[in-house]
């Protein structure tokens, strides 16, 4: 069985406004689709990196697999059970940071890791997943007082240290420079190897999907269906470039997603 | 950059000490009606060593402090409640928008009759006046907590209780101390007002009382004491500020 699975998947929302201009009392016909019947597995330790137009709900989807929000119809398993909400082993990492301004990079690793009753071993193991993300000398500090990427390493930091089933990271490279992307691109990867969790990633950038994903999947505009869905059996690090496989993969989306030429 | 800091503002307040002095020799008013600089100077220093001064400022912060002090302790918990629970905003925020635009001072016939005259009735009115602010601004705040918090907190399997103390206090702190400070100073202007009426010490009474005795280099004392105070009570709520885990608030936003 497969690690999580998305079962004929649906969400729609009715926009009030429109239907009250309308003039009609009918609100089903003001429906607005997002997710249309998605039908997806996951498979334990696997990255997928899920590509998509803006606004054709791959946020939305990833919401639900979190627990923040209700299917309108179909369903969402873990393990062959419903999602009845958020929980710990199951991590949700924010597009723009989700870390809790008030508490230090080391207060925030420690949200997941509270129930620990031994206090070295709390302390421990805190410091250790500093340590990974390369923020050392930084533990004490507040997440204003970090730059961008040392603010999403810190995230990371804190969504492995709960030791989690599944992450699920919403756009986790917006927003940051380019050289800055590179680096927490590659730090995700490198923890992916490390932890071998199953790792979803929306991304809206094509060339993030093809290096870091085990499989892509492409999601068409409203409302939204799955397009493609494409293994890919490359080691890494991976070169766009000179794997002629990977670059025709990267025309056929850029084409897919209404871009007539790679650039 | 320090001594700038320093040095305009002492050049604004020369400036008005020579306006004011050149008022008084060259205006025709009376010495009586506008007395100089070095006249209230002189009886600033005859107030201070005699203890009035200082009896009537203790008198006017004692009642500040207690109304100021009630009011915070249940506006805050209050705010939150109208913040957080969609039953309770419903229920008592009509209630709440509703009185909070009567002036503490509508209130001083009904103060003096309920509670006669002394320190209770002031104490009351600038609780009347610091309570329906605090109350306000804490559900405001709590309100525009941002909704990534909360799902933080429930991916982390936060309890109830987690949630009002590590989220929704810490996220409130920052608007909070700016409502302290906005708030302090609603009180600070109603004690002046209320001690005009409802009590018999204080400096609002000492400048209504210098004013019947025509006194008005005594008035001018008392307003500059205020006015002093006024600074040092804002002075205090903002270093509140300078708190290390609030200052997210004031930098990234």
């Amino acid at each position: 069985m497969s690690h999580i699975q998305i079962k004929n998947l649906k969400k729609s929302y009715v926009d009030k406004r429109r239907v009250a201009r309308s003039g009609k009392p009918d609100a089903a016909s003001q429906e607005i689709v997002v997710l249309d019947d998605i039908n997806l597995e996951f498979e334990e330790g696997e990255m997928v990196c899920i590509l998509g137009p803006s606004g054709c709900g791959k946020s939305t989807m990833l919401r639900m697999i979190a627990g923040f929000d209700q299917p309108t119809s179909g369903e969402v398993l873990i393990n062959g059970e419903p999602i009845d909400g958020p929980r710990a082993d199951n991590i949700f990492v924010f597009q723009h940071s989700g870390l809790l301004p008030w508490m230090t990079v080391w207060e925030n690793v420690e949200l997941g890791l509270r129930h620990l009753e031994d206090k070295e071993e709390k302390d421990k193991t805190i410091q250790e997943y500093i340590t990974m993300v390369e923020l050392t000398g930084f533990e004490h500090h507040y997440p204003h007082q970090l730059s961008g990427g040392m603010q999403r390493r810190a995230e990371l930091a804190r969504a492995i240290a709960v030791n989690p089933d599944t992450l699920i990271m919403d756009e986790p490279f917006s927003g940051l420079d380019f050289l800055t992307h590179m680096k927490v691109r590659e730090e995700v990867v490198n923890m992916h190897e490390y932890i071998k969790k199953t790792t979803l990633i929306v991304t809206h950038d094509i060339d993030d999907a093809l290096i870091m994903g085990d499989r892509v999947i492409v999601m068409s505009g409203r409302p939204s269906h799955v397009k493609l869905e494409k293994k890919l059996n490359f080691g890494r690090p991976r070169d766009l470039a000179r794997n002629h496989e990977l670059s025709e993969l990267r025309e056929e989306i850029f084409f897919m997603l209404g871009i007539s030429y790679a650039v | 950059m320090f001594r700038k800091k320093i040095t305009f503002p002492l050049i604004t307040f020369l400036g008005v000490l020579i306006l004011w002095e050149l008022i008084t020799r060259f205006s025709g008013w009376s010495h009586q009606v506008f007395p100089s600089p070095l006249a209230v100077l002189i009886s600033m220093q005859e107030l201070v060593i005699n203890g009035e001064l200082l009896k009537q400022s203790v008198a006017s912060l004692f009642r500040v402090t207690i109304g100021f002090f009630l009011a915070v302790i249940l506006g805050i918990p209050l705010g939150i409640i109208l913040g957080r629970l969609e039953i309770a905003k419903l229920l008592f925020n009509p209630l709440v928008q509703f009185l909070r635009p009567i002036s503490p001072l509508a209130w001083i016939p009904l103060a003096m009759l309920w509670f006669g005259i002394g320190d209770q009735p002031a104490i009351f009115l600038i609780f009347l006046s610091s309570f329906f602010p605090m109350v306000v601004s804490t559900s405001v705040a709590v309100e525009t907590i941002k909704p990534t918090f909360f799902q933080v907190a429930a991916n982390f399997n936060f309890s109830r209780y987690d949630v009002i103390t590590k989220i929704v206090i810490p996220a409130i702190t920052p608007e909070v101390i700016t409502a302290l400070r906005l708030t302090i100073t609603i009180a600070w202007l109603v004690v002046v007002a209320a001690e005009m009426i409802a009590v018999q010490s204080g400096l609002g009474y000492m400048i209504l009382d210098s004013r019947n005795a025509l006194r008005m280099d005594y008035v001018m004392v008392g307003m500059i004491v205020i006015g002093i105070i006024g600074l040092f009570l804002d002075f205090m709520m903002r270093a509140l500020g300078n708190i290390e885990s609030t200052a997210w608030g004031r930098l990234s936003k």
